[in-house]
């Protein structure tokens, strides 16, 4: 288990090192610059700014620049918000995406499993046929039509909820729910079609024959086996939801993580570019780790000893 | 197999303990019984908001209107510009200006920052040494250049002894320009202009970064409360010198990028005006607003372009560049497509500038037959037969409204003169590289006037290699209409002299003007003297609240 553990702690400092690398190139590559601006600076400014950024180095010399600062978790300044830490802006804005992020993922996999284990229970019957058209209108409306009908009927038009902002649970309602829909639609399907093919297993006819309720074979046999592809599913769901949507949080005003990483890019900002793609890498296969790990618990076949056969 | 399902259960119950802290709540309440249980009698709260968290509140490090629109409130130049557009002496109480107009004494008025030291004079020559120093890379540091020995200065090659900035004492300041200027007053209320205390800047490099004890500020606003990316709020700054003209006791700007978001809060009560600086009016809801007599309108000293790479191509023929510049149905295009009061554009001028009003008429803007003859001689000089053997490309950098204009214009380029264009997109940064490094042929530009003068507009194309220009093109009369002009005492001649050059500017068509923009707003009916200037800006110090 530890040796296991260990292994992958290795694996993931190599895939830190390959992202930042890409991602270093990559930016290097990308036409435009962080300082172009409507209004011409003079060149001597121009290369005043680039100093002050290191960007005036060979491309050898930033690099080593930036897996060093990386190595340190210290990104630099922003080079669009000025006098501002990349870790700062990361730490002000982690917690609140990380919030809605856990709300958006409790309403994902609550309402989710419900809806999968409804459906299948009811396989063919009315609730499967609702459940099932639930969960497809929840993967298929894009969440920004969803958030924007919420926010003018709820909020305006109603009045039950704050239009936008971040000041308290009730402001998270809204988002967590647009957030939410599209994994618990996925999740519902996933949970549904397992199910189906656990219903048909021998343990479970077992159980049934014993004459155990229906209800009562799912929680206590169905329901414990047919969570395992849930639970994949949830390591990259997890690392997806907690650093934010772009999206989402534009439309609810959230000073969440999210947008960092559509605007640091639009904007060149490439302290800021390689701070978010790195706490982005870090929080994706820590939690890919995570899920492996539970894995082992539930699902005794897995064992983790790390590719021996 | 139960203690391992517990252990999820324990897994999910961290998450809850963890979720219930980080809603920032707590800090708002606290916030919320501190101007409610305030005894002030008369609470004027403001509600705003803006589309991003400003880059930058340092008034020597900031160079786009969301950061002026808080540093404007907080700080307070040597004069201000008050909304209806008139200069006021603000922290100077008297300015003296010599007879050849080279020398502006201003004499300050007794005024505090928000720590308690006296402003002085030497606050406003560090300010300036400050931003004009190159190793400080003040990317708008240009706009201190009337000062004398400023652009050398700056450009590294001058001495920072022989800046025109002189403290005669504490409350003296005296400044030599370089030529005479008559829109300085104006400059000395731009926020680049705008005084620093010595010793905050000094002892912190970041004081900017942050509300709070260093962030010390002199204008008639104090920034109470920065919430990065969230809102910022504004309270009276009790130990301003005119504080009895300041009504509003608390502004509360709100960070919303989603302009629709912005209107739902406005048509919900939660905003109380909605216009730039401060959040936009969305396209959808223009009409809407039209309809309920509601909308309100500003000239705006702006102009929306289509620039024209003379260097290479089809458009280096001038005629071709006349023909594609009259083909343009401009009020159909403001009608159909904007929505809002802009102005057809028949020069580069704004008739928003002062002594232009009458001079929006230098080439026929929708006259097919005219540009039709324009572009048949222009053919006949690129020897081509037909005018669909023309490709010509429109680039523009990505955005909706640009792409509803550029699709406009090609239709009608296609329809009048048969020419077939394509529209090619980039994101902004790149956008902007490609264009000054002329890779284009037709690219869309706007320009917002940085004070209430034609020069603003027209020195951009003194010369091929002025970074604004990004045309190529250069002419010498007019490069020496403009040097006259700088050199020139006489408002009357000067006037004359810059008229001349837009004149040739229309009649070369380097660039082609579009529309001049205009500022659409809405506000409350209680919210009172709120309206933006021809620049754009609004001072917060003279709005008030009558509920």
């Amino acid at each position: 288990m530890i040796k296991f553990i260990l292994k992958r702690l290795m694996y993931i400092v190599a895939a830190l090192f390959v992202i930042v690398t890409l991602t270093f190139f990559l930016m290097r590559i990308a036409p435009g610059s962080p300082f172009a601006s409507e209004k011409s600076l003079p060149p001597e400014i121009e290369a005043a700014l680039q100093e002050e950024y290191g960007l005036d180095n060979p491309w050898y010399i930033q690099y080593k620049d930036y897996l060093v600062s990386t190595a340190q978790f210290d990104f630099g300044e922003s080079m669009k918000y000025k006098g501002r830490s990349t870790n700062d802006m990361i730490a002000e804005s982690f917690p609140i995406s990380l919030t809605l992020g856990i709300e958006a993922m409790i309403l994902a996999v609550g309402l989710g499993v419900l809806v999968g284990v409804v459906t299948a229970l009811y396989h063919n019957k009315f609730p499967d046929y609702l459940g099932t058209t639930i969960a497809v209108l929840g993967i298929s409306v894009p969440s920004f039509i969803l958030a924007g009908l919420l926010q003018y009927f709820v909020g305006l038009k109603w009045q039950l909820l704050p239009i936008s902002g971040w000041n308290g649970f009730i402001y998270s309602i809204m988002p967590a729910f647009a957030i939410a829909v599209t994994h618990m639609g996925f999740i519902a399907k996933l949970v549904r079609s397992s199910m189906l093919e656990q219903n048909s297993s021998e343990y479970v006819k077992m159980a049934r024959a014993k004459g155990l309720g229906k209800w009562t074979t799912v929680f206590k046999h169905t329901l414990r086996n047919a969570l395992l592809p849930v639970v994949t599913y949830l390591g990259p769901l997890f690392a997806g939801v907690i650093t934010g949507s772009f999206i989402v949080e534009q439309i609810f005003a959230i000073p969440g993580l999210g947008k960092y990483f559509v605007t640091s890019i639009t904007n060149r900002d490439y302290t800021v570019i390689m701070g978010t793609t790195v706490f982005y890498s870090i929080i994706l296969l820590f939690a890919v780790l995570i899920v492996d790990i539970i894995y082992g618990f539930i699902d005794p076949r897995i064992n983790l000893k790390g590719g021996k056969k | 197999m139960k203690k391992k399902f517990s252990l999820l259960v324990l897994l999910a119950s961290l998450m809850l303990v963890l979720a219930a802290c980080g809603f920032g709540g707590s800090d708002d309440k606290s916030d919320g019984d501190k101007s409610s249980g305030g005894d002030n009698s008369a609470d004027k709260t403001l509600n705003l908001s803006i589309a991003t968290e400003p880059p930058s509140l340092n008034p020597q490090k900031a160079t786009d209107s969301t950061s002026g629109s808080i540093i404007r409130n907080t700080f307070e130049g040597l004069t201000r510009v008050d909304n209806k557009g008139e200069i006021q002496n603000a922290a100077a109480e008297e300015v003296k200006v010599s007879d050849d107009k080279l020398t502006y004494t201003f004499k300050l008025r007794d005024a505090k920052w928000t720590n308690g030291d006296p402003v002085v004079a030497g606050d406003f020559a560090y300010a300036w040494k400050w931003a004009l120093d190159p190793k400080n890379a003040s990317e708008y540091a240009s706009i201190l250049y009337p000062i004398k020995g400023a652009q050398v200065y700056n450009e590294g090659k001058g001495k920072v002894e022989d800046l025109g900035i002189k403290v005669v004492d504490d409350k003296t300041l005296e400044v030599t320009l370089e030529n005479p200027t008559p829109y300085f007053l104006e400059l000395t209320a731009f926020y680049t202009y705008m005084p620093v205390n010595e010793k905050v800047v000094k002892d912190n490099k970041n004081w900017f970064s942050e509300a709070g004890d260093k962030y010390v500020t002199n204008g008639p606003f104090t920034l109470d409360e920065w919430k990065h990316n969230d809102s910022i709020t504004l309270k009276k700054n009790e130990d301003y010198w005119d504080k009895d003209n300041v009504a509003l006791s608390t502004v509360n700007v709100k960070m919303i990028e989603s302009s629709a978001t912005a209107n739902r809060e406005f048509d919900s009560g939660n905003l109380d005006y909605l216009g730039s600086p401060y959040n936009v009016i969305s396209l959808d809801k223009m009409n809407t607003y039209k309809d309920q007599g509601v909308l309100k309108s500003q000239p705006y000293a702006a102009v929306y372009e289509y620039k024209l790479n003379t260097t290479e191509g089809p458009t280096k023929n001038v005629n071709i560049r006349k023909a594609l510049a009259m083909s343009i149905d401009r009020e159909a295009l403001i009608k159909n497509v904007l929505k809002g009061s802009q102005t057809p554009a028949m020069a580069d001028v704004p008739v928003a500038i002062a002594g232009f009003e009458n001079d929006n008429n230098l080439f026929e803007g929708n006259n097919t037959a005219e540009a039709k003859k324009y572009l048949e001689k222009g053919l006949k000089e690129l020897g081509l037969k037909d005018a669909s053997e023309l490709k010509i490309a429109i680039s523009i950098n990505t955005d909706e409204g640009h792409a509803s204009i550029a699709q406009f214009i090609q239709e009608g380029w296609k329809k009048n003169l048969r020419i077939e264009t394509t529209i090619d997109n980039a994101e902004w940064q790149v956008y902007l590289d490609k264009v000054s490094a002329l890779d284009y042929q037709v690219g869309r530009m706007g320009w917002i006037a940085d004070y209430n003068d034609a020069y603003s507009f027209l020195e951009r194309y003194d010369t091929a290699k002025n970074g604004n220009n990004d045309t190529g093109w250069e002419n010498k009369e007019y490069k020496d209409l403009m040097t006259k002009a700088v050199k020139e005492t006489d408002e009357e001649k000067r006037m004359e002299y810059l008229k001349d050059g837009q004149k040739i500017l229309m009649d070369e068509m380097p660039v082609i003007p579009i529309y001049f923009y205009s500022n659409e707003y809405v506000a409350k009916d209680y919210v009172k003297n709120m309206a933006p200037d021809k620049l754009g800006n609004i001072s917060l110090k003279e709005v008030d609240i009558e509920k």
